[in-house]
C-alpha cells in the first residue's frame, strides 16, 4: 500500500512538474534573429520610472499566474514591478488552468493575478459566443469588469495587446486543401485530426464553437499539453491545432493561421484581477502601477519576451526584469 | 455532498463537464479505463521481453551485476515526464512515445529482481544439472528460469503498479488515460479529478493483488513445502 500511495504522490509531482515546464523547442537552435531584435524600439516608447513608496511595506500582494510562458511572464512584470514600488511581493506562478486561478484569488490564496478578458468571458460568465460578435477590445474588458465587480474582484485596465486562440495548420495542409478560412475546414474536418489543450473541450472559442458555430466535425479531438502544440504539427501528429496569437514568430514559420471568419475568437486582452478588498486597503500606487507597466506590453513586446524564455531559454524572471529596464520603468 | 462522495458519483454517473458542452464520467470512463489498461499491458508486456531474457543471460553468465544495478538505479531516477518530453522530438506525441517511456520505467526492477533470482539459485544445484549432462540453455530453461521465477513475477508486479500510477501522466502526450480527469481538472473538476485517482488507485491496489497470487503460483512445486515464498526485492 505504502509503495502506491509513493507513486501516486511521486505521479503527482510529475504532473505538476510537467505542466511547469514550457514549450521545450526542439528544433530552432538557430534562434529568433528576427525576434531579438527590437523590443526594446517596441517598449522604449512608456514613460515613467516606478517610485518606491516605503509606505506599501506593510502591505504582502501574493502574485499568481497560469502555467503558460505568456502568464508566468506577466506575474513576474507586475510582481517585479510592485516590488519597486515598495511592496512586499509574493509569487505563485504555476497554477493550472483559468479556474484554478480563480478559485486561488477567490479563495484568498491570491490577492491578484492577470486574466483574459476573453477567458473571463467564455469561461467564467457563460457569455455564449455568437453575443461576442463584434466585441472590440474595450467592450469585452468593460463587460469583464462589471461582472468581476459582482463577485468583489476588481479587473484593472487591461494590456494593449490580446492573446486569442488561432487554428493552425501546415503551409503543406492549408496549399493541399485550399484552406484561408476556418470555415473553409468545412466537408475536410472529418479527415483531420485536432490537437488542443483538455479544456478546449468545453470552450466555446475551441472546440466547442468550431462545431457548434462553424458546424465542423473533426475525424479525433486529441488533448494534449499546451507546450506541444506547434510539435504536433511539425510532427504531423495534428492536422490542426490551436495555437496562440502571441507565440513567437519563428515557431510557426511554416503555419497558416486560419482567418477566423466567423468570429468564435473574442478580444484576449489582460486584465489584473485584484480582490477588491486588497485593492482599497493596498493603496493606490498598486493600480498606478499596474497601469504604468501595462502601456508597454503591445502584441509583439509580448510576442518578443515569449521567445526570449522558449527560444533562448532565459527565465521569466530576468526577462521581466529586461522589460522593466529597457521600457525605463526601473533604473537598470 | 462531500466531495468523496462526489468522487465516488462521478465514476458511476454521466455528468456534464464542468463548464458544460461535453459528457464526463460514468460510462465516459470506460475508454479512458481500456486505454489506461492498454497501456500499461503493452509496455509492461514490452518489458518483460527485453528485462527477462537480459536477466536471465546476465544471471547466468554471472556478470554484469554493475550494469544491471546501474540500469536499475539510474532507471529508477529519470522521470517518465522528461522521457515523454525528449522522445517528443523524435516520435511525436502519443502511443509509441508514452509507451516508450514506461517499458523504460518498468524494465528495471524486472531486470534487477530477475538477475538477483537467477543468481541466488544454488550453486550446487546448478552443478548437479551441469554434472547430469545439461547445456548451458537447458541449465537456464529447467533450472534457474523456474527457480528464479518468483522472483521474477516479484518485479513484474512491482512494474506493473509502477506503470499503472505513471500511465496517469499519457494525456500530456495525447494518450486519452485515466490522467485525463486528473490533470484536465478544468473539464472535470475536483471530484472527477478525485474520482480518477481513486480509481487509478484500485486498478493498482487490484493489480498487486492479482500479482501477489501469480508469484505465489509460480513458486515451484518441490520448493513449496520447503520453503516460505520468497518475497520479491521492490
Amino acid at each position: 500500500m505504502r509503495r502506491i500511495a509513493l507513486a501516486l504522490l511521486a505521479v503527482a509531482a510529475l504532473v505538476v512538474a510537467g505542466c511547469g515546464s514550457d514549450d521545450d523547442d526542439t528544433t530552432s537552435t538557430a534562434a529568433a534573429p528576427a525576434a531579438t531584435a527590437s523590443a526594446t524600439d517596441t517598449t522604449a516608447a512608456a514613460s515613467g520610472q516606478i517610485q518606491s513608496n516605503p509606505d506599501n511595506a506593510a502591505t504582502t500582494i501574493t502574485v499568481g499566474s497560469k502555467n503558460f510562458t505568456e502568464q508566468k511572464i506577466l506575474g513576474e512584470i507586475y510582481a517585479q514591478a510592485l516590488r519597486a514600488a515598495g511592496y512586499t511581493v509574493d509569487t505563485e506562478l504555476n497554477l493550472g488552468d483559468e479556474k484554478t486561478a480563480l478559485k486561488a484569488l477567490q479563495d484568498g490564496q491570491l490577492d491578484a493575478y492577470p486574466e483574459y478578458t476573453g477567458t473571463a468571458l467564455l469561461s467564467f460568465f457563460d457569455v455564449p459566443t455568437d453575443k461576442l460578435e463584434g466585441v472590440d477590445s474595450q467592450g469585452a474588458y468593460d463587460q469583464v469588469k462589471a461582472d468581476f465587480a459582482k463577485e468583489g474582484i476588481a479587473a484593472l485596465p487591461p494590456t494593449p495587446f490580446t492573446d486569442s486562440n488561432e487554428v493552425g495548420v501546415t503551409a503543406q495542409t492549408a496549399q493541399k486543401l485550399g484552406l484561408k478560412n476556418i470555415s473553409d475546414l468545412k466537408g475536410k474536418s472529418q479527415d483531420l485530426t485536432l490537437y488542443g489543450t483538455p479544456e478546449c473541450r468545453q470552450r466555446r472559442d475551441c472546440l466547442l464553437g468550431l462545431e457548434e458555430t462553424y458546424g465542423l466535425k473533426f475525424k479525433k479531438f486529441v488533448p494534449v499539453d499546451p507546450s506541444l502544440r506547434h510539435e504536433v504539427l511539425e510532427n504531423g501528429d495534428a492536422d490542426v491545432s490551436i495555437v496562440f496569437t502571441t507565440d513567437p514568430q519563428i515557431k510557426r514559420d511554416n503555419e497558416v493561421l486560419l482567418a477566423d471568419d466567423k468570429h468564435i475568437f473574442p478580444p484576449y486582452n489582460s486584465t489584473f484581477l485584484v480582490k477588491q478588498s486588497f485593492l482599497d486597503q493596498a493603496g493606490p500606487d498598486l493600480a498606478k502601477t499596474v497601469a504604468l507597466v501595462n502601456e508597454g506590453l503591445t502584441a509583439p513586446a509580448v510576442q518578443e519576451l515569449i521567445a526570449r524564455v522558449d527560444l533562448d531559454k532565459q527565465t521569466p524572471q530576468d526577462v521581466a526584469k529586461e522589460y522593466l529596464t529597457e521600457s525605463g520603468y526601473i533604473a537598470s | 455532498m462531500s466531495e468523496f462522495g462526489g468522487a465516488i458519483d462521478f465514476i458511476l454517473h454521466q455528468r456534464e463537464s464542468l463548464a458544460g458542452g461535453t459528457q464526463v464520467g460514468g460510462s465516459q470512463l470506460l475508454p479512458l479505463i481500456g486505454k489506461h489498461l492498454e497501456l500499461t499491458g503493452v509496455s509492461v508486456a514490452v518489458a518483460i521481453a527485453i528485462a527477462v531474457p537480459l536477466g536471465l543471460w546476465l544471471g547466468h553468465v554471472g556478470r554484469g551485476e554493475l550494469l544491471a544495478t546501474s540500469i536499475a538505479n539510474v532507471g529508477r531516477a529519470v522521470p517518465s515526464l522528461a522521457l515523454i518530453a525528449f522522445f517528443v522530438a523524435y516520435l511525436g506525441v502519443g502511443f509509441t512515445n508514452v509507451t516508450l517511456a514506461l517499458v523504460l520505467l518498468a524494465i528495471p526492477p524486472i531486470l534487477t529482481n530477475t538477475y538477483v533470482g537467477v543468481r541466488q539459485v544454488d550453486r550446487g544445484t546448478v552443478d548437479a544439472a551441469r554434472g547430469i549432462g545439461m547445456s548451458g540453455v537447458q541449465v537456464v530453461r529447467r533450472v534457474e528460469l523456474p527457480l528464479a521465477l518468483p522472483l521474477v513475477m516479484g518485479g513484474v508486479r512491482t512494474s506493473v503498479v509502477n506503470v499503472i500510477a505513471t500511465a496517469t501522466i499519457a494525456p500530456l502526450a495525447g494518450v486519452v488515460t485515466l490522467g485525463d480527469p486528473i490533470i484536465a481538472g478544468g473539464v472535470y473538476g475536483d471530484e472527477g479529478r478525485l474520482g480518477a485517482a481513486i480509481l487509478v488507485a484500485l486498478i493498482a491496489v487490484a493489480a498487486e493483488a492479482v500479482f501477489a497470487l501469480l508469484q505465489r503460483a509460480a513458486v515451484p512445486r518441490g520448493l513449496r513445502i520447503a520453503h516460505h515464498t520468497p518475497g520479491g526485492i521492490t
